[in-house]
This record gives C-alpha cells, structure tokens and sequence, in this order.
C-alpha cells in the first residue's frame, strides 16, 4: 500500500511518508525519499495486537502493538486498503499451526551440520555433570522416558538415590499435571539442593505415601540438614482456596522434617494486568512525572518483580547459608516456580552469570522442565487468559540485579533484550510449543534453528566490559540488599521503552569501553608481536628477516583500519535517532512553543534531517568513537531486525 | 542570553524608558525576543500588587513573553525534606514507595527545571532568538535556568574548568544569596524562612545530564557531591555571603581559601574528572520525558544505600580507560 504515514508516537508532525509490504512472515515500511530508504521490519509473531482507530480527514489510522513493546501508528491512505491490511495482520499474527511460524521458513544459509552443532551449544546433560551430579546423594531418572509419568517434563530428571521408581510414580499422581519433584540446583559446596514441583493433591486431609517418602528422599540426600523448606509461591489465601479443588500446599503434620512458607507471587492474570497497565503508563502522550510514577505504582509491576527477586533470595540464602535443602511450587510448577528457581541459581552460582551459563538456566529451567511458552507467548492463536509476561519478569529480574551488581555478569542489557525478543519472535525453534514431548514431535531440531548458537556467533556484541572473572562480584553467591530497597528497583526504559531511541542516553558506554577493551588487548598483542620480534632482531644478524616480519605488521596493521573505517563510513543509526529526537524536545505538547515551532525555521529546511545536523543528539563522532578513532559496534536496534537483515539479504 | 530581576511595573503599569530603551537596544530592527519568566502568569501578575510585574507588550513590543513556572522559596524546600524523609523511611513498602516519591514533586521540579533550560537553549540555538531570563529576583530561578541553558549550549561549560567559571559567574558573582539559601539543608528544624535548595535542583539536573550523556562532562558525580557539601558548610570561602558586596565587606578573599583553587590541585583534581569524556562541541539536548528522569541516589541515598558494587564498577571504568 503506497502513501502510507508513519507517525512518531509523540507527533503527528514527525510523520514520514512511505510504502507498506505484507509478506509472509514480516510487515514491511520502507520511507520514500532519496537519502534514506529507512526501513521498519516487524515480524508477524512480534504482533501483540492491531488497532483500527476512528478514520479522518488525514487517513485511517492502524495501530501495531508488538510483543517487544514496539508501537507503530500507520494512517492508511483509504479506508478500504485499512480495511484489507487490518484483516490480512489479524490472520497473520494469529497463525493457527506451527508450520506458519517463522522458524520453519528461516534460512541463514547454514548446512546441515552447523545447525545440529547448534544445537548441541547447550548440553543439559554436560550441565548437571558440571553441578556434581550424578552423585551418591542424587541419581538420573529415566522414569520419565516416554514421556509417561509426566508428559510436560523432560525425558531425564535427577531425583534423590533413595528415590525408586515406584517412589517418583506414586509422588506424580499426587502432583498437579503429574509434575513430581525434581532437582533443579545441586550445590556441590553442601549438598543442599534446590527441587521443584507443583502443587500436591492433598485437598483438605488427602495423603499419598509415596510423595511423603519423595520429601524425606530429598531431606536424605543432604545429610548435613535434619529439615528441608517447602516454599510455596502463591500467596497463602489462593494456595487454600486449591484446597477446595482438591489441591493446596504441603501439611507441615503429614511430612516429616519440613518447615512450610509462602512467598507470595501473584499469579498470571493478575501479572498480564500489571503489565497492560504499565504500558499504558508508556503510552501516554507528554505524561508529567506524576502521570508516570502514579502509573507506574499503580500497575504494581515493579511490586512484583521485587517479590519474585525476594523469593530467589530467600531460597538463595537457604542453600547458600544455611545449608537447607528447598522444594518449591506453586500451582503447576511452571511459571513461578521456574522463575524462583532461575532467580536463586543465579545468585548462588557464578557460571549462571556467564554468557553460556544463562543460556544453560533458560534451558534447563524453563525449556526442559516444560515451561507452556506456546501458550505464555502466543506462538499460535490461543487463550488470550493463558498470556503472561513470565519470562519477560525473570529477564527483568536479572537486569535488575545487573544495575545492582554492574561486575557480576558476562553478557550485557543488549543480550537480554534480544533473548526477550527471540522468545516472541519464533525466529529460532528454542521456545515453540509447551513442552519437551511436543517439541520432540515436531521434530524442532531437525527442522529450525537454535537462538543460542546465533547469540553466541554474536557473543561480542553482547559482552559486558566490566566483567572479569578474577572480580569479587562474579565470586560465590551474589547478596542483594533486602532493606531497605524499593528504590534499587528501577523501570527499564531500555526494554519497554527499547524503540524510543529518544529516551535513552544517546552514548552507550557500554559500547565505548568494549571497543577500549578490545583496542587494549589488540595493543596488548601487538605489543607482544614487537617484543618478540625485537627478541628476534636481537639475536638475528640477516635484514630479510626485516622485512618479512614488517610486512606482516604492516597487513595486519592494515587489517584493523579497514574494518574500522567500515564501520565509520556507516552513521545511521544516529542520524535514525536524530529524526526521532525532536519528538523529546521539551516544547512538544506544549503550546507555546508550538508557536515557535511554526514559524520560519520548520518551513525552510528542517535542521533536524539534514545530513550533518547534529544538533539534537550532539552525538555525531561518538558513533564510531575509540579512543584512536576506530572501531564501533552496530546499535541492536536498527529499523529491521538486524539479525534477519544478514540473513535475508543474501 | 540575559538575566535579570523582574520589572517594578506595579499596580499602576509604572514604565520605565531607560529600561524599555535598553531591552530595544538588545534586539536588532524587526528582530523578535523571548523574555522567560519563571513564575506563573498568574503569580506575574499578582506580583504588581507588591510593586514588581511583568513588561507590558505595548512598551515592549519586540518581546514575546513566556512564563514557565518554576518552583522556589518554601515550597521548594518543603519538597526537599519530603524527598529525603521518604529516602531514609526504613518502612516504607513497595507499594508506596512511587506514590511518595511523587508526592514529595521533587522530581517534578527537576523536569520543570530542565524543560525550562531546554526552552531557553532552543530559543537561542533554534530560533536564533535572544533570551531574557527572569523570575521575581532573578538570583534563584533565573540563576537555574540560565546556568543550565549554558551548560547544554555550550561545550565549554563542560569541561571542568569551563564548569567552575560557569559556577562562578552565574551563581556566585550573580549573587545567588548561598548564606540564606543553605543555612540547614533538610532538617525539618531548619526551616529558615529563606531557605531553599535551588543549588542543589541546579546540581540534581546537570547529574540527569551527566547520565544522560555519559562523554560529554569532564566531570563527575564526586564533583556534584563535593559542591552540594560545600555549599552547606564549607572549610573554604567560595559560598560565604549571599552576594559579592557581602563577600567584599567580610574580606572573603583575603582571610579564606578558595574551593576552586583546592580543586585545582594535580591530586585532588584527578577524583573529579570523568574517565569517559571526550570534547563534544555540539548542543546537548535531553530528553526530559519522566522516564528518562531518575532519583539522584548518589545523593538522596548517599547514605542508606551500599555503595560498594558501584563504586568497584566506576573503577573498573576507569582501570579500563586510563590502561592497568
């Protein structure tokens, strides 16, 4: 569709004029104009919901909410190009079999092994061995094998040695969806262990001898504690409203050696609500500070994310200090649960905090042990009530803790953000459908690709430059400061508020000291190159040697510029911002500076798109800057994908 | 760019020719200008009945006036001490902690702040339109809004030196009345009928442009720290008195230290510079959407909350940058 706006989301007056595509799996907005060909790319699963407003004089207005916050307002020449577009993206975006999702179409051109090594970037199996399990406490479980105990649990679970089979069997059917319990965290250091299950069937007074003796199985695989903690994350009153249907919480009575706590973290609904409201809070146009830290408070977002941390931390403290083994739940095990679990491996274990080891905790924590990201995500068309932002919390868990702790992980806020992004997107096989089995079925790992090895080829990007493995911060258990806190929780702009460029800090330290470290280190090396040399003249009496070795200085000396003025040659992504700034100027919404907006300057040339106007952002070199003026890193956000860019271009 | 205190129009629309005369002499044939004034409309007018006001159009004619009101005086400070008793309250819940922070308007003052500055700028750097700045006095919001103008217009208001000069002139010598201003800091005793903390709002926003463009001061938030110390009780000279006539009739300059030149010093200069920055000769325009607003805990939590991480990711900043 021709003659398509684009509006900034703060001013209509920022509208830029192009073409819309719709193909298969991307909605496409290419500017016209003859400097910039800017492009927006949207993937079709990235779409949240599609808006058609009230047509005026100007068009028909179309808005695209998209999964990772991206907002895009189209005002649509004709009611009936609208009309058709709105149609085609509510079918789009509602696909109804897998085969649609984009992951089955996707193609970076890889052969067949590249993509089974992919695959095989993260090995659960390596994981646990590294744990220190199997082990005379713990033991592998192939119970499980045909997916006949439990079908949203993985084939290979770790249970306690005095866990027989007929032990874990009886325990499953006294579990809600079967889902017994299970070893998440060894802690080699002391035996303690973290476990996970859903909630028992106990009703009002049922008992199952089986689960009972599974509990004692775990006390007795810490010899070191009389007592294990049950911890239930659903706040008390839901946990005994279960109770009328046949389910509840662990009676401290029944079982031998437990002590029982709730930390109570809401539940689905109540989180989708929290962050509908906050991004409404997003969407207010020139929102004043009270707007915004009312909205803010109001949704409770930030609430609980603090409840989900302070529930990590409770179970953290409890391996870590005390020495105690936790079994936890909360209904069906799969959402609280993995996000409880996640959180406390973090803060006890140094390696979750690398780059790998987090793509080892996502995968262990929530691919294996069947968390429903079909259902949570919207793969498919489904239950809008199934639809939660579960992930997308644990992932600002650890952002949170990266502001607290800026030393204590390997990977980046960039890494984050294009993990939550590639969740939504089905881009890559990793999160599709609810469970092992079903993923099995579709046989995902012959048929699409893995997210992890394509972060990890892209590793440098996602690095984070202060992080040493030799800091204090990536040793041992990382203690978050309990109170007071509420203000070490901040709202994280750069993920809900990723594609306003104009709101972030135009400089991106992060970026600048990467690129110092890896000038450091090229020095470092060419440093080593010459003394070597100089070692070598020293003893060497012939020039030939000379020369060689200068020439080969010299190319890879020259190696370096190139790739740096490549990269300098390419300041798009500033003059991107520059277009967008002017929607954050101060005197937008406001009417008298509207007045000055209209006189003479923005008739005539506006300042804000010519080539060298720098004005806004006042950021012009910093793009490419080094401290000997090479070297930069792309912007993750550029208008498309960048990811796909590489890939489909070719 | 101009400063000043407001006209003494009063309730009988006195005029004043020297003064309508010098305010056309600014300004070129035909050439418009802004005057920005920091109180309400309202409060403008209101402020006849004491003998102040506004400048009437009609004997101003090339003036367009703009008002922005900006907080000061009682309400400020009232705002200052909300502030920091919700900062220290240990029992404050998560569920109220926004609503608190809201209602203490202290970040609410910090945008209207540097809104206020970013209009100045943009007048002049956009618009290419002379500036007159002023409120009721013109030594506290005037002062603010002029100071931060420079800083965001002019790269050499950034750079340490250029950062002090820019203090110097605009605070000090402009006559800021320091000696009434910050007397108690937020003591809720110290409720001085003078007191007011616009220094501090001036240092609260050039930290929101510190962390909003990283590279582009030469100093950091140890320096905004050091000055917000020193202007409530000080071992050197430089905020004694309330104006230079003061400070002139105590003989300030002879019988104490200036802060500048202790800062000065090779040694204790080095704490106070920026390891990330790097010349930026363009206009430095932030983004004063709430989000990009934040509670400068540097200070408001200087004391509750634990430093440590931070402080080792700052030196591994500059472990990184200066080489090992």
């Amino acid at each position: 569709v021709e003659n398509v706006r684009l509006l900034d989301r703060l001013s209509s007056r920022r509208a830029v004029v192009g073409t819309l595509y719709l193909t298969a799996t991307h909605v496409i907005f290419v500017e016209n104009g003859s400097e910039t060909r800017k492009e927006t790319w949207v993937l079709h699963s990235q779409i949240s919901s599609i808006e058609k407003q009230a047509t005026t004089a100007t068009g028909c207005p179309l808005l695209i909410r998209c999964k990772n916050f991206q907002v895009i307002q189209l005002v649509i020449p004709q009611e009936r190009d609208c009309h058709d577009v709105y149609i085609s993206l509510i079918r789009l975006a509602r696909p109804v079999k897998y085969e649609e999702l984009y992951c089955f179409s996707f193609n970076p051109k890889l052969d067949k092994e590249e993509r089974e090594q992919g695959w095989k970037l993260v090995d659960l199996n390596e994981e646990y061995n590294r744990m220190g399990v199997p082990n005379s406490y713990w033991q592998i479980s192939d119970v499980n094998r045909d997916y006949g105990v439990c079908d949203s649990y993985p084939t290979e679970v770790y249970v306690p040695k005095s866990a027989t089979a007929h032990i874990i069997v009886g325990s499953s059917k006294f579990r809600s969806r079967r889902r017994f319990p299970a070893l998440s965290y060894y802690c080699k250091g002391n035996n303690a262990s973290i476990c996970r299950s859903s909630q028992p069937l106990s009703g009002f007074s049922a008992r199952c001898l089986e689960d009972e003796q599974m509990l004692q199985a775990i006390r007795k695989a810490n010899p070191g504690s009389d007592f294990i903690y049950v911890v239930d994350t659903r706040p008390k009153l839901n946990a005994m409203a279960n109770r009328a249907a046949g389910k509840g919480y662990e009676n401290e009575d029944n079982y031998s050696n437990i002590k029982f706590q709730f930390i109570g973290i809401e539940n689905i609904h109540v989180m989708r609500n929290s962050l509908q409201k906050m991004l409404e809070v997003c969407e207010l146009k020139s929102p004043s500070m009270s707007d915004f830290l009312w909205g803010l408070e109001n949704s409770g977002w930030l609430k609980h994310i603090k409840a989900i941390m302070d529930a990590g931390i409770f179970i953290a403290k409890a391996v870590a200090e005390e020495g105690v083994s936790v079994l936890v739940h909360c209904s069906d095990g799969w959402d609280r649960t993995a996000q409880v679990c996640s959180v406390a491996s973090l803060l006890l274990d140094p390696y979750y905090r690398t780059m790998k080891g987090f793509m080892v905790l996502i995968e262990k924590d929530w691919v294996s042990f069947g968390h429903k990201f079909n259902h949570r995500y919207g793969n498919l068309d489904g239950d809008p009530k199934e639809i939660s932002p579960v992930i997308d919390q644990f992932i600002e868990c650890v952002w949170q803790l990266m502001e607290q702790f800026p030393c204590a992980f390997e990977f980046n806020e960039r890494f984050l953000i294009h993990i939550q992004h590639h969740i939504y997107s089905c881009q890559f096989g990793n999160f599709l459908c609810n469970s092992q089995k079903e993923r099995r079925e579709l046989k995902i790992k012959e048929r699409t690709y893995s997210l992890w090895a394509h972060l990890w080829k892209n590793r440098a990007d996602y690095l984070n430059p202060l992080y040493r493995s030799d800091h204090s911060q990536t040793q041992g258990t990382l203690h978050p400061q309990i109170a007071p806190c509420n203000f070490l929780y901040k709202f994280w702009s750069g993920m809900y508020n990723r594609f306003e460029k104009g709101l972030h800090p135009r400089q991106s330290v992060t970026d600048y000291l990467m690129a110092v470290k890896e000038e450091t280190q090229q020095l470092e090396e060419e440093l080593e190159a010459l003394q070597e040399r100089l070692a070598n003249l020293q003893k060497s009496q012939s020039g030939n040697n000379k020369v060689k070795n200068k020439q080969q200085d010299r190319s890879k000396q020259s190696g370096l510029y190139t790739s740096n003025n490549s990269l300098a040659n390419t300041p798009q992504e500033y003059s991107n911002d520059l277009k967008s700034f002017p929607s954050r100027s101060p005197s937008q919404g406001d009417e008298d500076s509207a007045l000055i907006l209209t006189q003479d300057n923005l008739k005539s040339s506006d300042p804000d798109l010519s080539a060298n106007s720098d004005q806004e952002s006042g950021v012009e070199d910093l793009s490419c800057r080094s401290p000997s003026g090479g070297g930069c890193l792309p912007s993750e956000d550029s208008g498309k994908d960048s990811d796909e860019a590489v890939f489909l271009a070719g | 760019l101009l400063r000043s205190s407001q006209p003494l129009t009063g309730p009988n629309r006195r005029r004043c020719r020297e003064d309508e005369k010098l305010l056309g002499t600014i300004l070129d044939e035909g050439e418009r200008g802004f005057i920005i004034d920091t109180r309400s409309a309202q409060a403008a007018k209101q402020a006849r009945m004491g003998g102040g006001g506004t400048e009437p159009k009609s004997c101003y004619p090339q003036w367009r006036r703009l008002h922005r009101a900006l907080e000061r005086g009682r309400p400020l400070q009232e705002s200052f001490i909300r502030l920091v008793e919700t900062c220290s309250d240990p029992s404050l819940s998560m569920d109220r902690w926004l609503a608190r922070l809201d209602s203490s308007r202290w970040l609410s003052h910090v945008k209207a702040a540097l809104s206020t500055a970013c209009l100045a700028a943009q007048c002049l750097d956009r618009e290419h339109c002379k500036v007159l700045v002023h409120g009721a006095e013109g030594t506290d919001t005037t002062l603010l809004v002029t100071a931060l103008a420079q800083l965001i217009l002019d790269p050499s208001c950034r750079s340490l030196e250029g950062f002090q000069a820019l203090l110097q002139r605009e605070w000090i010598e402009a006559g800021h009345p320091f000696q009434l201003r910050c007397a108690r800091a937020a003591a809720p005793q110290g409720r001085g009928k003078q007191e007011a903390p616009l220094f501090l709002l001036f240092l609260d926003c050039v930290w929101q442009l510190s962390r909003q463009f990283p590279f582009s001061l030469e100093f950091g938030e140890q320096l905004l720290l050091t000055l917000f110390d020193n202007a409530y009780a000080s071992s050197f000279g430089t905020f004694l008195c309330n104006s230079e006539r003061e400070r002139s009739l105590c003989k300030v300059k002879e019988s104490t230290h200036s802060l500048w030149d202790w800062l000065d010093q090779p040694e204790e200069r080095h704490k106070y510079l920026n390891p990330l920055y790097s010349h930026n000769p363009l206009v430095i325009w932030p983004s004063v959407e709430p989000q990009s607003i934040q509670l400068w805990q540097g200070l408001f939590l200087r004391w509750i909350r634990p430093s440590q991480h931070l402080d080792e990711a700052w030196e591994e900043i500059q472990r990184l940058v200066e080489g090992n």
